[in-house]
């Protein structure tokens, strides 16, 4: 394997009874890289992490994690390895410092170079007010930035992070996304899996969008946006869209997509579009350039998909 | 599934030390209150019902009552913490699913926990042998040996009650195991009665369970004799938590790793 890459994974695959859940999916995770995982409920998103970090073992396939096979020296990378899990865990009987002591005695780490440490990730999670304080009076953001310090109590080389910012209002995302670019600019090598896709554009240097457990696309958010959709997109909705839509507009777009009361226009050129639209006053539009969200629903559709 | 036997490895400690430190900020505060109930039992049966019953088995009934509601309260304790306590660290809390994303394996974890149950044990048993104590119902220092018997009762019962949360679904799953394993046990071992009395087919079955035998330890101890064949009769509860211990590690394994 060579030495620059964190992850290496070959035909992973997972049955639950007969379902495979993860089919056969090849990953490639560089060292200092930030991977994003991305795709609908259900897609097999944390089924995938899981088996990375050796909490459940692929039904077929190889996989290699630091250099160590998994699951066979699962606890040996787990040594070197960071975890942030969907479903926050910290303990709800201790303070934030004693989360972290605790947490810490699972590495056998112990004495004045973990009270340093632990200074620290206080100071990195903006905590320090709070040291001494229980976890339930913390703020959802609070608990992530708790979660995400003691994901960092081992000083991890590979970091994995499940969905870190679902549920956290603006600012307590952004704080997460600067304290997220710090950590790729000491070096550490991040895989997360995020529902935004701006999450995703702004972090990460390469993404994988998987459905039903198969692979959909891999590639830079800029590649995927330049590889797998129209660079225009205009929104239109108003009284009489769809016939509109159905006599003049069908012509001048390269893809049309109906959405409740909306019609998406996926265009190479615009100007046609726009000028056409310009004679009709009574629809609403909106042009902008095309993003990872429109390559996301082009590739995964757009029904809903509960959880 | 993964039938192989469990590895044991010092990485039980940070799981037990962990159980520890939630005990001494939550429970330990209230250690005073461990001494109440033992106290109004012997107080109340010991004296009251010991005075209608007088001498049992050439001890007076206080004395017979201590040594087994010292075990019972072991098998309660421990039996306890390893259903709903540990219910809730696996289920709820998600406790053990931190401990898996850090180098610890669910060996590790079954061990701390079993081996925290039994501390449980001890726990309590050590203000029942204070009061015991104080009531006269103690006869010297020998006593203290119950201790180890006590915590060789804990590993048993704590053992036991993982493998029953392994397949909890719920905590209502627990109602059907003190009714139909704990409770009968609790009455059949010798704990409030000698077994003499009862149906020769009864005592039999006692023989074959744990904690008739923890109570045949503990009842010399208390009163400075020394226990006949004491390490038979510690054989028995030790092959049940050995046999637990095995079961509660594969069948966690499937359950956490699937
Ligand atoms: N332990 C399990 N047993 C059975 N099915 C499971 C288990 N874990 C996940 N699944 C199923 O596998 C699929 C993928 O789940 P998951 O990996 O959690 O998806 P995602 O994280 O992408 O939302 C879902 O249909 C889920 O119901
Ligand atoms: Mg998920």
């Amino acid at each position: 394997m060579a030495s620059d890459l964190v992850v290496e994974a070959r035909g992973l695959t997972k049955y639950y009874g007969a379902q495979p859940v993860v089919n056969g999916i090849d990953i490639e995770v560089h060292r200092g890289e930030c991977f994003g995982l991305l795709g609908p409920n259900g897609a097999g998103k944390t089924t995938t992490l899981r088996m990375l970090m050796g909490a459940t073992p692929p039904s077929a396939g190889s996989l290699d994690v630091l250099g160590y096979p998994i699951p066979q020296q699962a606890r040996r990378m787990r040594e070197r390895l960071g975890v942030v899990p969907q479903q926050d865990n910290l303990d709800p009987d201790f303070t934030v410092l004693e989360n972290l002591i605790t947490y810490a005695s699972y590495f056998g780490l112990r004495g004045p170079e973990l009270d340093r440490r632990i200074a620290g990730l206080l100071d990195f999670a903006a905590l320090e007010a709070k040291a001494g304080v229980s976890i339930g009076t913390l703020s959802g953001g609070m608990k992530r930035r708790l979660t995400l310090a003691r994901a960092l109590i081992n000083d991890p080389e590979l970091l994995i992070l499940d969905e870190p910012t679902t549920g956290l209002d603006p600012q307590a995302r952004q704080l997460i996304w600067q304290r997220l670019r710090a950590l790729l600019g000491q070096g550490k090598t991040l895989i997360l899996t995020t529902h935004y896709m701006e999450e995703a554009e702004r972090l990460c240097d390469r993404l994988m969008i998987i459905d039903n457990g198969h692979v959909l696309v891999t590639g830079s958010p800029a590649e995927l946006v330049r590889r797998h959709i129209e660079p225009h997109v205009v929104e239109i909705h108003g009284g009489g869209v769809e016939e509109w839509y159905d006599t003049i507009g069908r012509p001048l777009v390269q893809r049309g997509e109906r959405s409740g009361e909306t019609v998406f226009c996926y265009v190479n050129d615009e100007r046609p579009l726009l000028d056409a639209l310009s004679r009709r006053p009574e629809l609403h539009f909106m042009h902008r350039r095309a993003n990872l969200e429109d390559v996301f629903i082009k590739l995964t559709g757009k029904e809903l998909r509960e959880g | 599934m993964n039938f192989s036997l469990p590895v044991i490895s010092v990485r039980w400690l940070p799981v037990w030390r962990r159980n520890l430190r939630v005990w001494r900020k939550l429970s330990g505060p209230a250690l005073i209150g461990n001494f109440g109930e033992p106290l109004l039992y012997l107080l109340a049966l010991g004296y009251g019902l010991g005075g209608f019953v007088g001498e049992v088995k050439g001890l007076p009934y206080i004395v017979f009552l201590a040594s087994g509601i010292i075990c019972a309260s072991a098998m309660n304790t421990a039996t306890f913490e390893g259903l709903y306590s540990a219910y809730t660290r696996m289920a709820v809390q998600n406790t053990w699913g931190g401990m898996l994303a850090a180098p610890l394996d669910i060996d590790d974890i079954v061990l701390g926990e079993i081996i925290w149950t039994a501390t449980k044990s001890l726990i309590s048993a050590i203000p029942i042998l204070i009061v015991a104590a104080a009531l006269g119902a103690v006869h010297g220092w020998g006593a203290l040996w119950v201790l180890p018997v006590v915590f060789v009762t804990g590993l048993c019962f704590g053992a036991m009650a993982l493998v029953i949360t392994a397949l909890a679904k719920s905590y209502d799953f627990f109602i059907y195991y003190f009714t139909l394993v704990i409770t009968p046990l609790f009455l059949v071992s010798g704990v409030f009665f000698p077994l003499e009395g009862v149906p020769q087919a009864v005592q039999i079955g006692a023989q074959l369970l744990p904690l008739s035998h923890a109570v045949e330890i503990v009842r010399p101890l208390m009163t400075g004799q020394a226990p006949p064949a004491p390490a038979l009769h510690l054989l028995v509860p030790l092959l049940y938590a050995g046999a637990a211990y095995w079961l509660a590690t594969v069948l966690l394994r499937r359950r956490l790793m699937s």
